[in-house]
Protein backbone atom coordinates (compact mmCIF):
# COMPACT_ATOMS: atom_id res chain seq x y z
CA UNK A 1 0.00 0.00 0.00
CA UNK A 2 2.94 2.25 0.71
CA UNK A 3 3.88 2.06 -2.92
CA UNK A 4 0.44 3.30 -3.92
CA UNK A 5 0.84 6.23 -1.57
CA UNK A 6 4.23 7.00 -3.08
CA UNK A 7 2.75 6.78 -6.57
CA UNK A 8 -0.08 9.04 -5.52
CA UNK A 9 2.36 11.52 -4.08
CA UNK A 10 4.31 11.46 -7.34
CA UNK A 11 1.12 12.15 -9.25
CA UNK A 12 0.15 14.92 -6.88
CA UNK A 13 3.48 16.70 -7.34
CA UNK A 14 2.98 19.45 -9.88
CA UNK A 15 6.57 19.54 -11.07
CA UNK A 16 6.30 15.94 -12.29
CA UNK A 17 3.65 17.03 -14.77
CA UNK A 18 5.39 19.95 -16.38
CA UNK A 19 8.40 20.25 -18.60
CA UNK A 20 9.71 18.35 -21.57
CA UNK A 21 9.43 14.83 -20.27
CA UNK A 22 6.67 15.57 -17.79
CA UNK A 23 3.63 13.42 -17.27
CA UNK A 24 1.35 15.82 -19.16
CA UNK A 25 3.47 15.66 -22.30
CA UNK A 26 3.73 11.90 -22.00
CA UNK A 27 -0.01 11.56 -21.56
CA UNK A 28 -0.72 13.60 -24.67
CA UNK A 29 1.90 11.68 -26.63
CA UNK A 30 0.38 8.43 -25.46
CA UNK A 31 -3.05 9.54 -26.57
CA UNK A 32 -1.77 10.71 -29.96
CA UNK A 33 0.10 7.46 -30.64
CA UNK A 34 -2.93 5.42 -29.63
CA UNK A 35 -5.16 7.55 -31.83
CA UNK A 36 -2.81 7.24 -34.77
CA UNK A 37 -2.66 3.48 -34.38
CA UNK A 38 -6.41 3.00 -34.04
CA UNK A 39 -6.92 5.36 -36.98
CA UNK A 40 -4.60 3.43 -39.27
CA UNK A 41 -6.06 0.14 -38.10
CA UNK A 42 -9.59 1.39 -38.76
CA UNK A 43 -8.69 2.53 -42.28
CA UNK A 44 -7.45 -1.00 -42.96
CA UNK A 45 -9.96 -3.05 -41.04
CA UNK A 46 -13.32 -1.33 -41.36
CA UNK A 47 -13.66 -1.27 -45.18
CA UNK A 48 -12.37 -4.82 -45.36
CA UNK A 49 -14.74 -5.97 -42.64
CA UNK A 50 -17.72 -4.25 -44.25
CA UNK A 51 -16.83 -5.75 -47.63
CA UNK A 52 -16.59 -9.22 -46.15
CA UNK A 53 -19.77 -8.79 -44.16
CA UNK A 54 -21.67 -7.39 -47.15
CA UNK A 55 -20.60 -9.94 -49.73
CA UNK A 56 -20.09 -12.87 -47.40
CA UNK A 57 -17.01 -13.68 -49.45
CA UNK A 58 -13.58 -14.33 -47.98
CA UNK A 59 -15.04 -14.72 -44.54
CA UNK A 60 -12.95 -17.79 -43.64
CA UNK A 61 -9.75 -16.19 -44.85
CA UNK A 62 -10.39 -13.02 -42.89
CA UNK A 63 -11.36 -14.87 -39.72
CA UNK A 64 -8.23 -17.02 -39.95
CA UNK A 65 -5.96 -14.07 -40.66
CA UNK A 66 -7.48 -12.07 -37.81
CA UNK A 67 -7.07 -14.97 -35.38
CA UNK A 68 -3.49 -15.45 -36.46
CA UNK A 69 -2.80 -11.73 -36.02
CA UNK A 70 -4.16 -11.92 -32.48
CA UNK A 71 -1.55 -14.55 -31.67
CA UNK A 72 1.39 -12.39 -32.81
CA UNK A 73 3.42 -11.22 -29.80
CA UNK A 74 3.50 -7.44 -30.07
CA UNK A 75 6.97 -6.96 -28.60
CA UNK A 76 8.44 -9.55 -30.95
CA UNK A 77 6.85 -7.95 -34.00
CA UNK A 78 7.97 -4.52 -32.83
CA UNK A 79 11.56 -5.70 -32.57
CA UNK A 80 11.40 -7.33 -35.98
CA UNK A 81 9.97 -4.24 -37.69
CA UNK A 82 12.32 -1.88 -35.86
CA UNK A 83 15.30 -3.98 -36.94
CA UNK A 84 14.21 -3.40 -40.54
CA UNK A 85 13.11 0.23 -40.30
CA UNK A 86 15.40 1.53 -37.57
CA UNK A 87 14.48 2.98 -34.21
CA UNK A 88 11.67 5.47 -33.92
CA UNK A 89 7.91 5.18 -34.02
CA UNK A 90 7.51 2.96 -37.08
CA UNK A 91 8.17 -0.33 -35.33
CA UNK A 92 5.78 0.26 -32.43
CA UNK A 93 3.06 1.69 -34.69
CA UNK A 94 3.16 -1.27 -37.08
CA UNK A 95 3.09 -3.75 -34.20
CA UNK A 96 0.22 -1.93 -32.50
CA UNK A 97 -1.77 -1.72 -35.74
CA UNK A 98 -1.48 -5.49 -36.05
CA UNK A 99 -2.79 -5.68 -32.49
CA UNK A 100 -5.75 -3.41 -33.21
CA UNK A 101 -6.87 -4.75 -36.60
CA UNK A 102 -8.44 -8.07 -35.48
CA UNK A 103 -10.93 -6.46 -33.07
CA UNK A 104 -11.95 -3.79 -35.56
CA UNK A 105 -12.22 -6.31 -38.36
CA UNK A 106 -14.34 -8.65 -36.29
CA UNK A 107 -16.58 -5.79 -35.19
CA UNK A 108 -17.06 -4.59 -38.77
CA UNK A 109 -17.85 -7.88 -40.44
CA UNK A 110 -19.86 -9.30 -37.56
CA UNK A 111 -21.88 -6.07 -37.46
CA UNK A 112 -22.66 -6.03 -41.16
CA UNK A 113 -23.24 -9.76 -41.25
CA UNK A 114 -25.71 -9.58 -38.38
CA UNK A 115 -28.05 -7.28 -40.27
CA UNK A 116 -31.32 -9.08 -40.97
CA UNK A 117 -31.42 -10.36 -44.56
CA UNK A 118 -35.09 -9.37 -44.77
CA UNK A 119 -34.14 -5.75 -44.08
CA UNK A 120 -31.50 -5.80 -46.80
CA UNK A 121 -33.88 -7.43 -49.27
CA UNK A 122 -36.45 -4.78 -48.44
CA UNK A 123 -33.86 -2.06 -49.06
CA UNK A 124 -33.06 -3.56 -52.43
CA UNK A 125 -36.75 -3.91 -53.19
CA UNK A 126 -37.32 -0.20 -52.76
CA UNK A 127 -34.60 0.40 -55.32
CA UNK A 128 -31.46 1.10 -53.31
CA UNK A 129 -28.12 0.50 -55.00
CA UNK A 130 -25.58 -1.75 -53.29
CA UNK A 131 -23.68 1.32 -52.10
CA UNK A 132 -26.87 2.73 -50.64
CA UNK A 133 -27.64 -0.56 -48.96
CA UNK A 134 -24.23 -0.47 -47.30
CA UNK A 135 -24.33 3.19 -46.35
CA UNK A 136 -27.90 3.65 -45.31
CA UNK A 137 -28.94 0.24 -44.03
CA UNK A 138 -26.03 -2.00 -43.13
CA UNK A 139 -23.67 0.55 -41.59
CA UNK A 140 -26.23 2.15 -39.27
CA UNK A 141 -27.46 -1.24 -38.14
CA UNK A 142 -23.89 -2.53 -37.77
CA UNK A 143 -22.80 0.53 -35.82
CA UNK A 144 -23.13 -0.90 -32.29
CA UNK A 145 -20.97 -3.89 -33.12
CA UNK A 146 -18.56 -1.73 -35.09
CA UNK A 147 -18.12 0.63 -32.17
CA UNK A 148 -17.79 -2.43 -29.95
CA UNK A 149 -14.81 -3.46 -32.06
CA UNK A 150 -13.42 0.06 -31.81
CA UNK A 151 -13.85 -0.09 -28.06
CA UNK A 152 -11.89 -3.26 -27.54
CA UNK A 153 -9.22 -2.20 -30.06
CA UNK A 154 -8.79 1.13 -28.30
CA UNK A 155 -8.53 -0.52 -24.92
CA UNK A 156 -5.86 -2.91 -26.12
CA UNK A 157 -3.90 -0.21 -27.93
CA UNK A 158 -3.95 2.30 -25.08
CA UNK A 159 -2.75 -0.37 -22.68
CA UNK A 160 -0.03 -1.57 -25.03
CA UNK A 161 1.14 1.80 -26.38
CA UNK A 162 3.61 1.87 -23.51
CA UNK A 163 5.71 -0.21 -25.91
CA UNK A 164 6.14 2.84 -28.13
CA UNK A 165 8.82 3.89 -25.66
CA UNK A 166 10.73 0.72 -26.47
CA UNK A 167 12.32 2.42 -29.46
CA UNK A 168 11.06 6.00 -29.35
CA UNK A 169 11.07 8.91 -26.93
CA UNK A 170 7.28 8.85 -26.76
CA UNK A 171 4.41 8.10 -24.43
CA UNK A 172 3.77 6.99 -20.87
CA UNK A 173 5.97 3.98 -21.46
CA UNK A 174 8.98 6.26 -21.07
CA UNK A 175 8.12 6.82 -17.42
CA UNK A 176 7.25 3.16 -16.99
CA UNK A 177 10.52 1.86 -18.40
CA UNK A 178 12.64 4.48 -16.67
CA UNK A 179 10.96 3.71 -13.35
CA UNK A 180 11.39 0.00 -13.81
CA UNK A 181 15.07 0.08 -14.64
CA UNK A 182 16.00 2.72 -12.10
CA UNK A 183 13.92 0.93 -9.45
CA UNK A 184 11.84 4.05 -8.96
CA UNK A 185 8.70 2.06 -8.48
CA UNK A 186 6.58 5.06 -7.56
CA UNK A 187 7.18 6.54 -11.02
CA UNK A 188 6.48 3.17 -12.58
CA UNK A 189 3.24 2.67 -10.71
CA UNK A 190 2.18 6.29 -11.28
CA UNK A 191 2.61 5.95 -15.04
CA UNK A 192 0.80 2.60 -15.00
CA UNK A 193 -2.06 4.27 -13.15
CA UNK A 194 -2.14 7.01 -15.78
CA UNK A 195 -2.42 4.37 -18.50
CA UNK A 196 -5.27 2.73 -16.60
CA UNK A 197 -7.02 6.06 -16.13
CA UNK A 198 -6.64 6.92 -19.79
CA UNK A 199 -7.99 3.53 -20.80
CA UNK A 200 -10.98 3.89 -18.48
CA UNK A 201 -11.85 7.37 -19.73
CA UNK A 202 -11.71 6.25 -23.35
CA UNK A 203 -13.67 3.13 -22.51
CA UNK A 204 -16.37 5.28 -20.91
CA UNK A 205 -16.54 7.65 -23.88
CA UNK A 206 -16.76 4.81 -26.37
CA UNK A 207 -19.40 3.05 -24.32
CA UNK A 208 -21.39 6.26 -24.50
CA UNK A 209 -20.83 6.44 -28.25
CA UNK A 210 -21.94 2.85 -28.59
CA UNK A 211 -25.15 3.63 -26.77
CA UNK A 212 -25.75 6.65 -28.99
CA UNK A 213 -25.34 4.72 -32.24
CA UNK A 214 -27.49 1.81 -31.14
CA UNK A 215 -30.67 2.12 -33.18
CA UNK A 216 -33.96 2.05 -31.34
CA UNK A 217 -35.29 -1.12 -32.84
CA UNK A 218 -37.78 -3.33 -30.99
CA UNK A 219 -40.51 -3.51 -33.60
CA UNK A 220 -43.73 -3.41 -31.55
CA UNK A 221 -42.57 -0.34 -29.73
CA UNK A 222 -44.37 2.52 -31.50
CA UNK A 223 -47.34 2.51 -29.16
CA UNK A 224 -45.45 1.18 -26.15
CA UNK A 225 -42.96 3.95 -25.59
CA UNK A 226 -43.19 4.02 -21.77
CA UNK A 227 -42.49 0.31 -21.50
CA UNK A 228 -39.45 0.63 -23.72
CA UNK A 229 -38.04 3.37 -21.62
CA UNK A 230 -38.46 1.25 -18.54
CA UNK A 231 -36.48 -1.57 -20.14
CA UNK A 232 -34.22 0.05 -22.67
CA UNK A 233 -33.59 -2.46 -25.42
CA UNK A 234 -30.28 -0.75 -26.03
CA UNK A 235 -28.71 -2.40 -23.01
CA UNK A 236 -29.24 -5.81 -24.59
CA UNK A 237 -27.90 -4.67 -27.94
CA UNK A 238 -24.97 -3.08 -26.21
CA UNK A 239 -23.85 -6.09 -24.24
CA UNK A 240 -23.78 -8.60 -27.04
CA UNK A 241 -21.22 -6.86 -29.29
CA UNK A 242 -18.48 -6.76 -26.71
CA UNK A 243 -19.00 -10.41 -26.06
CA UNK A 244 -18.75 -11.22 -29.69
CA UNK A 245 -15.77 -9.11 -30.50
CA UNK A 246 -13.57 -9.69 -27.55
CA UNK B 1 -12.66 -32.90 -5.83
CA UNK B 2 -11.94 -30.53 -2.97
CA UNK B 3 -10.83 -33.17 -0.44
CA UNK B 4 -8.57 -34.75 -3.07
CA UNK B 5 -7.13 -31.40 -3.92
CA UNK B 6 -6.57 -30.63 -0.29
CA UNK B 7 -4.83 -33.97 0.23
CA UNK B 8 -2.58 -33.32 -2.75
CA UNK B 9 -1.80 -29.86 -1.54
CA UNK B 10 -0.87 -31.02 1.91
CA UNK B 11 1.26 -33.77 0.42
CA UNK B 12 3.03 -31.23 -1.71
CA UNK B 13 3.49 -28.90 1.22
CA UNK B 14 4.87 -31.73 3.31
CA UNK B 15 7.57 -32.13 0.68
CA UNK B 16 8.82 -28.57 1.11
CA UNK B 17 10.71 -29.05 4.38
CA UNK B 18 12.03 -32.36 3.10
CA UNK B 19 13.42 -30.67 0.02
CA UNK B 20 14.86 -27.83 2.03
CA UNK B 21 16.56 -30.38 4.25
CA UNK B 22 17.89 -32.25 1.25
CA UNK B 23 19.35 -29.13 -0.32
CA UNK B 24 20.81 -28.05 3.00
CA UNK B 25 22.52 -31.42 3.24
CA UNK B 26 23.72 -31.07 -0.34
CA UNK B 27 25.45 -27.81 0.48
CA UNK B 28 27.02 -28.96 3.68
CA UNK B 29 28.01 -32.51 2.78
CA UNK B 30 31.69 -31.87 2.95
CA UNK B 31 31.52 -30.66 6.51
CA UNK B 32 29.89 -33.78 7.83
CA UNK B 33 31.27 -36.37 5.46
CA UNK B 34 34.93 -36.11 4.49
CA UNK B 35 34.49 -38.73 1.77
CA UNK B 36 31.92 -36.71 -0.12
CA UNK B 37 33.00 -34.55 -3.02
CA UNK B 38 30.17 -32.08 -2.48
CA UNK B 39 31.55 -29.64 0.05
CA UNK B 40 34.45 -27.54 1.13
CA UNK B 41 36.79 -30.16 2.54
CA UNK B 42 40.52 -29.92 2.12
CA UNK B 43 41.04 -32.03 -0.98
CA UNK B 44 38.26 -30.86 -3.20
CA UNK B 45 37.94 -27.36 -4.60
CA UNK B 46 34.33 -26.40 -5.16
CA UNK B 47 34.01 -24.07 -8.14
CA UNK B 48 30.82 -22.06 -8.40
CA UNK B 49 29.30 -19.85 -11.07
CA UNK B 50 26.47 -17.41 -11.57
CA UNK B 51 23.45 -18.35 -13.57
CA UNK B 52 24.90 -16.48 -16.53
CA UNK B 53 26.36 -18.29 -19.50
CA UNK B 54 29.50 -16.17 -19.77
CA UNK B 55 30.28 -16.60 -16.07
CA UNK B 56 29.74 -20.33 -16.33
CA UNK B 57 32.30 -20.57 -19.13
CA UNK B 58 34.91 -18.82 -16.97
CA UNK B 59 34.09 -21.09 -14.03
CA UNK B 60 34.43 -24.11 -16.27
CA UNK B 61 37.82 -22.85 -17.45
CA UNK B 62 38.98 -22.51 -13.83
CA UNK B 63 37.65 -25.97 -13.02
CA UNK B 64 39.33 -27.67 -15.95
CA UNK B 65 42.63 -25.86 -15.36
CA UNK B 66 42.60 -27.04 -11.74
CA UNK B 67 41.74 -30.59 -12.77
CA UNK B 68 44.66 -30.49 -15.16
CA UNK B 69 46.82 -29.39 -12.23
CA UNK B 70 45.84 -32.51 -10.32
CA UNK B 71 43.13 -31.04 -8.10
CA UNK B 72 39.81 -32.64 -7.33
CA UNK B 73 37.11 -30.25 -8.44
CA UNK B 74 33.41 -30.17 -7.69
CA UNK B 75 31.20 -27.91 -9.76
CA UNK B 76 28.40 -25.94 -8.19
CA UNK B 77 27.25 -23.91 -11.19
CA UNK B 78 24.28 -21.73 -12.00
CA UNK B 79 23.78 -20.13 -8.64
CA UNK B 80 21.36 -17.25 -8.94
CA UNK B 81 21.90 -13.74 -7.68
CA UNK B 82 24.86 -12.34 -5.77
CA UNK B 83 22.62 -12.09 -2.70
CA UNK B 84 22.15 -15.85 -2.86
CA UNK B 85 25.58 -17.19 -3.60
CA UNK B 86 27.91 -14.80 -1.76
CA UNK B 87 26.73 -16.02 1.66
CA UNK B 88 27.46 -19.56 0.45
CA UNK B 89 30.98 -18.49 -0.44
CA UNK B 90 31.42 -16.68 2.86
CA UNK B 91 30.36 -19.84 4.69
CA UNK B 92 32.95 -21.84 2.82
CA UNK B 93 30.59 -24.00 0.79
CA UNK B 94 32.10 -22.71 -2.45
CA UNK B 95 35.87 -22.22 -2.78
CA UNK B 96 36.34 -20.48 -6.10
CA UNK B 97 34.00 -18.19 -7.95
CA UNK B 98 34.54 -15.93 -10.97
CA UNK B 99 33.32 -12.51 -9.92
CA UNK B 100 33.35 -8.98 -11.30
CA UNK B 101 35.34 -6.37 -9.37
CA UNK B 102 32.95 -3.40 -9.26
CA UNK B 103 29.66 -5.12 -8.47
CA UNK B 104 31.14 -7.42 -5.84
CA UNK B 105 32.92 -4.49 -4.19
CA UNK B 106 29.63 -2.62 -4.06
CA UNK B 107 28.03 -5.64 -2.44
CA UNK B 108 30.46 -5.46 0.47
CA UNK B 109 30.94 -1.69 0.43
CA UNK B 110 27.83 -0.02 -0.94
CA UNK B 111 29.28 3.44 -0.35
CA UNK B 112 32.56 2.91 -2.16
CA UNK B 113 33.65 5.69 -4.49
CA UNK B 114 36.16 3.62 -6.44
CA UNK B 115 35.27 3.52 -10.15
CA UNK B 116 38.45 2.80 -12.10
CA UNK B 117 39.74 -0.76 -12.45
CA UNK B 118 42.85 -0.46 -10.28
CA UNK B 119 41.16 1.58 -7.56
CA UNK B 120 38.30 -0.87 -7.45
CA UNK B 121 40.66 -3.82 -7.23
CA UNK B 122 42.67 -2.20 -4.44
CA UNK B 123 39.48 -1.44 -2.51
CA UNK B 124 38.21 -4.95 -3.13
CA UNK B 125 41.36 -6.51 -1.67
CA UNK B 126 40.60 -4.60 1.52
CA UNK B 127 36.89 -5.36 1.49
CA UNK B 128 36.86 -9.15 1.19
CA UNK B 129 35.84 -10.85 4.45
CA UNK B 130 38.21 -13.06 6.41
CA UNK B 131 38.74 -16.48 4.93
CA UNK B 132 38.40 -15.16 1.40
CA UNK B 133 40.71 -13.36 -0.98
CA UNK B 134 40.69 -12.13 -4.55
CA UNK B 135 43.25 -13.47 -6.99
CA UNK B 136 44.64 -11.30 -9.82
CA UNK B 137 42.06 -9.41 -11.80
CA UNK B 138 41.79 -10.10 -15.50
CA UNK B 139 41.80 -7.61 -18.36
CA UNK B 140 38.51 -9.13 -19.40
CA UNK B 141 35.59 -6.97 -18.36
CA UNK B 142 31.87 -7.45 -18.30
CA UNK B 143 30.47 -3.98 -17.81
CA UNK B 144 28.53 -1.25 -19.56
CA UNK B 145 30.57 0.87 -21.90
CA UNK B 146 30.24 3.41 -24.68
CA UNK B 147 30.40 1.63 -28.00
CA UNK B 148 30.71 3.07 -31.51
CA UNK B 149 31.00 1.54 -34.97
CA UNK B 150 34.42 0.89 -36.47
CA UNK B 151 33.72 3.40 -39.28
CA UNK B 152 32.83 6.11 -36.80
CA UNK B 153 35.88 5.37 -34.69
CA UNK B 154 38.20 5.57 -37.70
CA UNK B 155 36.56 8.53 -39.40
CA UNK B 156 36.82 10.77 -36.35
CA UNK B 157 39.75 9.09 -34.61
CA UNK B 158 37.71 8.20 -31.57
CA UNK B 159 38.98 5.51 -29.22
CA UNK B 160 38.10 7.09 -25.89
CA UNK B 161 35.05 8.88 -24.56
CA UNK B 162 37.27 11.93 -24.18
CA UNK B 163 37.80 12.02 -27.98
CA UNK B 164 34.07 12.48 -28.55
CA UNK B 165 34.31 16.17 -27.71
CA UNK B 166 36.21 16.81 -30.96
CA UNK B 167 33.69 15.08 -33.22
CA UNK B 168 32.18 17.78 -35.48
CA UNK B 169 28.80 16.11 -36.11
CA UNK B 170 25.80 16.02 -33.75
CA UNK B 171 25.81 12.92 -31.58
CA UNK B 172 22.98 10.81 -30.21
CA UNK B 173 23.44 8.37 -27.39
CA UNK B 174 21.20 5.30 -27.46
CA UNK B 175 20.58 3.27 -24.33
CA UNK B 176 17.93 2.05 -21.94
CA UNK B 177 15.84 4.94 -20.73
CA UNK B 178 17.22 4.90 -17.20
CA UNK B 179 20.60 5.96 -18.60
CA UNK B 180 19.12 9.39 -19.18
CA UNK B 181 19.21 10.10 -15.47
CA UNK B 182 22.32 8.08 -14.61
CA UNK B 183 25.83 9.51 -14.22
CA UNK B 184 26.89 7.87 -17.48
CA UNK B 185 24.02 9.37 -19.46
CA UNK B 186 24.00 12.65 -21.42
CA UNK B 187 24.64 14.73 -18.31
CA UNK B 188 27.66 12.69 -17.33
CA UNK B 189 29.08 12.85 -20.84
CA UNK B 190 28.63 16.58 -20.88
CA UNK B 191 29.90 17.21 -17.37
CA UNK B 192 32.86 14.84 -17.43
CA UNK B 193 34.01 14.78 -21.02
CA UNK B 194 32.45 17.97 -22.37
CA UNK B 195 30.47 15.99 -24.94
CA UNK B 196 26.95 17.16 -25.73
CA UNK B 197 24.65 14.43 -26.97
CA UNK B 198 20.98 13.85 -27.66
CA UNK B 199 19.39 10.83 -26.09
CA UNK B 200 17.42 8.06 -27.80
CA UNK B 201 15.79 5.50 -25.52
CA UNK B 202 16.06 1.91 -26.78
CA UNK B 203 14.78 -0.56 -24.25
CA UNK B 204 16.53 -3.74 -25.29
CA UNK B 205 19.55 -3.39 -23.03
CA UNK B 206 22.16 -3.06 -25.76
CA UNK B 207 20.54 -5.82 -27.76
CA UNK B 208 19.94 -6.18 -31.51
CA UNK B 209 17.87 -2.99 -31.83
CA UNK B 210 20.61 -0.91 -30.26
CA UNK B 211 23.22 -2.46 -32.51
CA UNK B 212 21.02 -1.92 -35.57
CA UNK B 213 20.48 1.72 -34.60
CA UNK B 214 24.27 2.17 -34.45
CA UNK B 215 24.68 0.61 -37.88
CA UNK B 216 21.86 2.74 -39.29
CA UNK B 217 23.57 5.82 -37.82
CA UNK B 218 20.35 6.67 -35.98
CA UNK B 219 22.59 6.80 -32.94
CA UNK B 220 26.36 7.25 -32.91
CA UNK B 221 27.10 6.04 -29.39
CA UNK B 222 25.47 3.14 -27.58
CA UNK B 223 25.78 1.74 -24.09
CA UNK B 224 26.45 -1.98 -24.49
CA UNK B 225 27.98 -4.65 -22.25
CA UNK B 226 31.64 -5.12 -23.09
CA UNK B 227 31.28 -8.91 -23.18
CA UNK B 228 28.35 -8.85 -25.61
CA UNK B 229 29.01 -11.10 -28.62
CA UNK B 230 27.61 -8.49 -31.05
CA UNK B 231 30.63 -6.27 -30.38
CA UNK B 232 32.79 -8.90 -32.02
CA UNK B 233 30.19 -9.93 -34.58
CA UNK B 234 29.47 -6.41 -35.81
CA UNK B 235 33.02 -5.10 -35.39
CA UNK B 236 32.10 -2.41 -32.88
CA UNK B 237 34.63 -0.40 -30.89
CA UNK B 238 34.49 -0.12 -27.11
CA UNK B 239 35.60 3.35 -26.03
CA UNK B 240 37.97 3.88 -23.12
CA UNK B 241 36.46 5.57 -20.13
CA UNK B 242 39.43 7.24 -18.42
CA UNK B 243 37.28 9.15 -15.93
CA UNK B 244 35.38 6.05 -14.85
CA UNK B 245 31.80 7.02 -15.68
CA UNK B 246 31.14 3.31 -15.72
CA UNK B 247 32.05 1.22 -12.72
CA UNK B 248 34.97 -1.07 -13.61
CA UNK B 249 33.90 -4.68 -13.67
CA UNK B 250 36.89 -6.86 -14.41
CA UNK B 251 36.73 -10.62 -14.08
CA UNK B 252 38.28 -11.56 -10.75
CA UNK B 253 38.42 -14.94 -9.03
CA UNK B 254 37.11 -14.96 -5.49
CA UNK B 255 38.91 -17.72 -3.57
CA UNK B 256 38.64 -19.28 -0.14
CA UNK B 257 41.61 -20.36 1.97
CA UNK B 258 40.93 -23.82 0.63
CA UNK B 259 42.53 -22.68 -2.64
CA UNK B 260 46.24 -23.14 -1.92
CA UNK B 261 49.04 -21.08 -3.47
CA UNK B 262 49.70 -23.58 -6.21
CA UNK B 263 46.05 -23.61 -7.22
CA UNK B 264 45.98 -19.82 -7.05
CA UNK B 265 48.97 -19.69 -9.38
CA UNK B 266 47.15 -21.88 -11.89
CA UNK B 267 44.10 -19.61 -11.80
CA UNK B 268 46.21 -16.46 -12.06
CA UNK B 269 47.94 -17.84 -15.15
CA UNK B 270 44.59 -18.62 -16.74
CA UNK B 271 43.14 -15.25 -15.80
CA UNK B 272 46.09 -13.41 -17.30
CA UNK B 273 45.33 -14.95 -20.68
CA UNK B 274 41.68 -14.00 -20.52
CA UNK B 275 41.38 -10.70 -22.39
CA UNK B 276 38.33 -8.60 -23.16
CA UNK B 277 38.39 -9.77 -26.78
CA UNK B 278 39.01 -13.32 -25.64
CA UNK B 279 36.01 -13.33 -23.34
CA UNK B 280 33.82 -11.97 -26.14
CA UNK B 281 35.01 -14.73 -28.45
CA UNK B 282 34.05 -17.31 -25.83
CA UNK B 283 30.61 -15.72 -25.54
CA UNK B 284 30.22 -15.72 -29.31
CA UNK B 285 30.87 -19.44 -29.33
CA UNK B 286 28.22 -19.96 -26.71
CA UNK B 287 25.61 -17.77 -28.39
CA UNK B 288 26.29 -18.58 -32.04
CA UNK B 289 27.31 -22.22 -31.91
CA UNK B 290 25.34 -23.13 -28.81
CA UNK B 291 28.36 -25.07 -27.57
CA UNK B 292 28.26 -26.21 -23.94
CA UNK B 293 30.52 -24.38 -21.48
CA UNK B 294 32.68 -27.48 -20.93
CA UNK B 295 33.52 -27.76 -24.64
CA UNK B 296 34.24 -24.05 -25.03
CA UNK B 297 36.45 -24.08 -21.93
CA UNK B 298 38.36 -27.17 -23.06
CA UNK B 299 39.07 -25.78 -26.53
CA UNK B 300 40.14 -22.42 -25.18
CA UNK B 301 42.54 -23.93 -22.62
CA UNK B 302 44.11 -26.10 -25.32
CA UNK B 303 44.36 -23.14 -27.70
CA UNK B 304 46.14 -21.07 -25.06
CA UNK B 305 48.49 -23.93 -24.25
CA UNK B 306 47.33 -23.96 -20.67
CA UNK B 307 46.56 -27.67 -20.44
Amino acid sequence: MNLFLDAWRWLATGSNWTGDGGAATRLVEHLLVSGLVVGIAAIIAVPLGVLVGHTGRGRTAVVLAASAARAVPTLGLLTLVALATGIGLTGPVVALVVLAVPSLLAGAYAGVESVDRVTIDAARAVGMTEAQVVRRVELPLAAPLLVGGLRSATLQVVATSTLAAYTADVGLGRLLFAGLKAREYDVMLASALLVVALALVLEGLLALLQRLVTPRTAAPAEHARPARNAHPSSTVAEKSPTERTS
Amino acid sequence: MTPTLRRRLSAALALVPALALASACGGGDGDSDPLSAGGGDGDTIVVGSQDYYSNEIIAEIYAQALEDGGYDVARDFRNGQRETYLPEIEEGNIDLFPEYTGPVLQYWEPDTEARLADDVYAALEEAVPDGLRVLDQSDATDQDAYVVTREFSEEYGVTSAADLADVPVPLTLGANSEAESRPNGPQGLSGTYGVDVDFAPIEDGGGPLTVQALKDDDIQIAIIYTATPSIAQEDLVVLDDPEGLFLASNVVPLASDNVDDEAAAIINEVNAKLTADGLRELNVQSVEDQSPASTIAKEWLEEQGLV
